[in-house]
């Protein structure tokens, strides 16, 4: 698990760009690309070290359109997979992009273990409250009463609510924003890539053709109230505080829900491995090996 | 106690060259560890053995069996009857009597068991363990240690080395408290002085292994070793017996080589974790026993189609659904080879026994890598949980290092070319040209970019399906062992191995002629394998699995869709037990008699 050289150029948007989005037009999540351009500009990460993790969904489709390493995985697993890349390799910046069905639904089991684990990636989750390239069905996140194919009488499911499911299960760094609100979304998404630990971005962006207005509520610019966490007021700390806010009623409030300090579970594995081979001192590999086999003489 | 004398006392009474001796108690009576203790003094007395177990799916308590069969020569299989009954409890001694031979030796605790007349000449000698070890520890003791107890009559009996039986039985309990060795030594030393008189002492014939270094372990500990030893850095997995014991070891080891194994929250958790170890450049591993594989079977398409290096063990229970979990099967063949949605090829490997687990799990590490696929490594609980004793492996031959490619990836660069295997370039490499890949679930051009173009659908398959058909080009002549041609062919997969190559002795011996052909490389088939079937009249395979509504078992349906030879004929046996020798001989024996 060795350490490649540093990039020496600085990315700009040109290098970023890969396919033009096949999303539709006036989709939430051309504006969530755009931030995400902006804040691994900002931040200087190498090229090379960037990679790209997905599942499967419209906003999923994600990796294919930024030049960087990037991984279209199953349904619902992105979560696991980017583990695995994040706990074996260091080295490099995970992120993991994904919708409400994806996340909250089919994957949602993982959402609660890469939380408890606070495992060292950043996770958006371009909540639009519909299955939008299934086209039109009720998601975990559909309000009560909306109607889709699946609930043509309007949907009778509670919706999940992330934000307090995220903070029961252990998250460390909890997030929500409004992919209209492009200034707070590059605000987000960077305190999210600098926290050390398990980020998740829940933001709403809007599904123009199944669900347009979703989040009007929140958007100033039609009539809405874009209404902020108080900082200086608001315990950061406190899980209570945090399920306090995310208890609101729609549209409810925007920023950092929660951010505290835990060991990773990457330092907890590290540990263990500079531990172990500290104990096996000077031994090559495969003495190791023989000495396990000398024990079983 | 009554003795009865048999036809075969004066042969026991000289020197044995095979004893099968059988525990029969309950889960918390440490029968595993007395049979444990005779398989190590075993391995390193150059004797050779074989271990059987069954374990109750419960956590303490339930009826439990260990049988050990120690010999001289080559030993292999865990013998169809036992020569030597210990019997801890009625039950025990009323359902495993008719496991003895005639003529064969019971000890029983006197304190527990009634025993029973009967007509086979079965000699019987009642000791009363529970007592006997109460005494021998003394104090407040219970009768925790009358296995050591035990342990030390059968040491006196078979004339065992005392002094190494005891250091191995002292390096197990060597952690623990002064008291717990102290009280360990008082049971085994009043076991081996128990006046057994009524039977002769029945040493062992020298052992004929005459490697230096001899390993006595069981499986899943060297298929655990083998993925090390083969490169393998990263696992995740999900607890299911048989398989935990492979994450449990792996957890504990792989730190010391700068690995990891982590445990996760479920079995799609697992795979999805290993792939993403995967994709970043490292041989990843996960492993399931039967269910989870089923609940692995998407992503493990995904590793197909987006052309991933992974490994993959089930080691095999009875099924389906929850079945029979601790007991051994392998009707999971199909299901690696073909359980996936799509056409989704990917090497499926099979170890014959312990020691083969070994080397199974470097060559899954070595075509895992080289053809950029996953590979199934299909055991069973028989190898899995047995202990066999073996030659140490000689790692200046086998060591494989791990490597992690993130050298600069040029112009000519293709995540997916058509024209040869795909080498994927890790996160962390960089590109010359600037140009970074995306590696897919989606059906893919050459650059990774999603294509429904129908000729590329057609050209992708193909080139996943190639890389089976060159492996399978390049696979050496499976084992074979034998006739070369005659009337019959056995060909097994797995841990039939043992009993398939006795019986092929034993047929042999009786002037048959007989060969028999055992495949590790199960999924693609080595090329060629029809013209060796046409030297025999029968071919036969066995196998742990049903023979469903056509009459055949999963190999034999491969291989007759393979070959078309209609002379393939199955055996079959779902009882959750492995195959006795002479069942093997009378199936061949029947075929045999119709020409």
């Amino acid at each position: 698990m060795s350490e490649p050289a540093a990039a020496p150029e600085r990315l700009t948007k040109k290098m970023l760009k890969a396919d033009h989005p096949t999303w539709c037009p006036g989709c939430g999540d051309f504006a969530v690309l755009a931030s995400f351009f902006n804040v691994v500009q900002k931040l200087g990460i190498p090229h090379e070290k960037i990679v790209c993790v997905a599942g499967i969904g419209c906003s999923s489709r994600f990796p294919y359109f930024v030049n960087t390493h990037g991984i279209h995985f199953i349904h619902g697993r992105a979560v696991p997979l980017a583990t695995g890349i994040s706990l074996s390799r260091p080295d490099l910046h995970v992120f993991v992009f994904g919708g409400d069905g994806d996340g909250y639904s089919i994957g949602g089991n993982h959402l609660n273990h890469a939380a408890r684990k606070n495992v060292n990636l950043s996770y958006v989750i371009m909540d639009n409250f519909v299955y939008g390239l299934t086209k039109n069905q009720t998601s975990p996140t559909t309000p009560i009463g909306r109607k889709s194919k699946t609930d043509p009488r309007g949907a009778i499911d509670q919706p999940i609510n992330p934000m307090s499911q995220l903070v029961a299960s252990g998250a460390t760094f909890i997030a929500r924003t409004h992919a209209a609100q492009v200034k707070h979304m590059n605000e987000m998404f960077e305190r999210a890539i600098l926290h050390p630990g398990f980020a998740v971005v829940e933001t709403l962006s809007e599904c123009t053709m199944f669900y347009p207005g979703a989040f009007d509520d929140g958007n100033p610019r039609k009539g809405g109230k874009f209404d902020l966490v108080d900082e200086k007021t608001q315990d950061m700390e406190s899980n209570l505080a945090a399920l306090e806010l995310a208890e609101l009623e729609a549209p409810g409030k925007f920023g950092v829900f929660l951010e505290k300090q835990r060991p990773t579970k990457n330092e907890g594995e590290r540990a263990w491995i500079a531990d172990a081979q500290a104990k096996a001192a000077d031994l090559s590999e495969k003495d190791l090996l023989r000495q396990r086999f000398a024990a079983m003489r | 106690m009554s003795i009865t004398p048999s036809p075969t006392r004066d042969e026991q009474c000289e020197s044995l060259r095979n004893a099968v001796i059988r525990f029969a108690g309950h889960s918390q009576d440490g029968i595993q560890s007395i049979g444990a203790f005779l398989a190590q003094l075993a391995g390193t007395t150059a004797q050779d053995v074989m271990t059987y177990m069954t374990i109750p799916s419960t956590i303490s308590g339930g009826p439990s069996i260990f049988q050990v069969h120690l010999g001289s020569g080559k030993v292999l299989h865990p013998g169809d009857e036992a020569d030597t009954l210990v019997a801890f409890y009625q039950d025990s001694y009323d359902n495993h009597l008719k496991s003895l031979r005639d003529g064969g030796i019971c000890f029983y605790d006197s304190d527990n068991v009634e025993e029973v007349k009967d007509e086979r000449g079965i000699i019987h000698i009642g000791v009363p363990f529970t007592t006997a070890t109460i005494e021998a520890i003394g104090g407040t003791a219970k009768s925790r240690g009358k296995n050591l107890f035990v342990l030390g009559v059968l040491c006196s009996v078979y004339q065992l080395d005392r002094e190494k039986l005891f250091a191995i039985v002292a390096k197990k309990f060597g952690g623990k408290s002064e008291d717990i060795l102290r009280n360990a030594q008082l049971a085994f030393d009043a076991g081996a002085a128990w006046p057994v008189h009524d039977i002769e002492h029945m040493p062992f014939v020298p052992g004929e292994n005459s490697a230096e270094k001899r390993l006595s372990t069981d499986g899943n500990t060297m298929l655990s070793l083998g993925l090390i030893a083969g490169g393998c850095r990263f696992g995740a997995g999900y607890p299911i017996t048989p398989w935990s014991t492979i994450m449990e070891m792996l957890r504990v080891e792989l730190p010391k080589y700068g690995g990891m194994f982590i445990q996760v929250e479920d079995e799609l958790a697992a795979v999805s974790m290993a792939i993403g170890a995967a994709y970043s450049g490292h041989l990843a591993i996960t492993g399931s026993s039967g269910p989870g594989l089923s609940l692995k079977s998407e992503a493990i398409g995904y590793a197909t189609m987006a052309e991933l290096p992974l490994i993959v063990c089930n080691i095999q229970r009875g099924g389906p659904s929850t079945g029979l979990p601790t007991s051994v099967e392998q009707s999971d063949l199909l299901q690696a080879i073909y359980g996936s949605h799509g056409d989704s090829p990917r090497v499926v490997l099979a170890p014959r026994d312990v020691e083969d687990c070994f080397y199974t799990a470097i060559e899954a590490c070595r075509i895992a890598r080289e053809y950029s696929t996953p590979v199934i490594i299909l055991s069973d609980q028989a190898i899995a949980t047995r202990i066999e004793a073996f030659e140490e492996p000689d790692l200046e031959k086998h060591w494989r290092e791990p490597t992690l490619d993130l050298n600069e990836r040029g112009a000519d660069f293709k995540p997916y070319p058509l024209d040869a295997i795909t080498q994927h370039s890790a996160p962390g490499s960089r590109s010359s040209e600037g140009k970074y890949p995306v590696v897919t679930g989606l059906e893919h051009d050459e650059w990774g970019h999603p294509s429904a173009n129908p000729k590329m659908h057609a050209d992708m398959t193909a080139k996943r399906r190639n890389k089976l058909v060159k492996l399978a080009n390049s696979l050496p002549s499976p084992d074979f062992y034998g006739d070369e041609q005659g009337e019959l062919l056995f060909v097994g997969w797995g841990s039939t191995y043992g009993p398939i190559k006795e019986a092929t002795d034993r047929l042999r011996a009786e002037g048959h002629k007989v060969g028999s052909l055992h495949l590790r490389h199960v999924h693609p088939l080595r090329n060629g394998l029809d013209q060796i079937f046409d030297h025999y009249t029968h071919i036969l395979v066995p196998e742990m699995n049903d023979e469903g509504p056509y009459g055949h078992g999963q190999l034999a349906t491969l291989l007759r869709s393979v070959t078309c030879n209609p002379a393939i004929q199955s055996v079959n046996k779902v009882e959750g037990i492995t195959f006795r020798v002479r069942e093997l001989i009378s199936a061949a024996e029947k075929l045999m008699a119709q020409g």
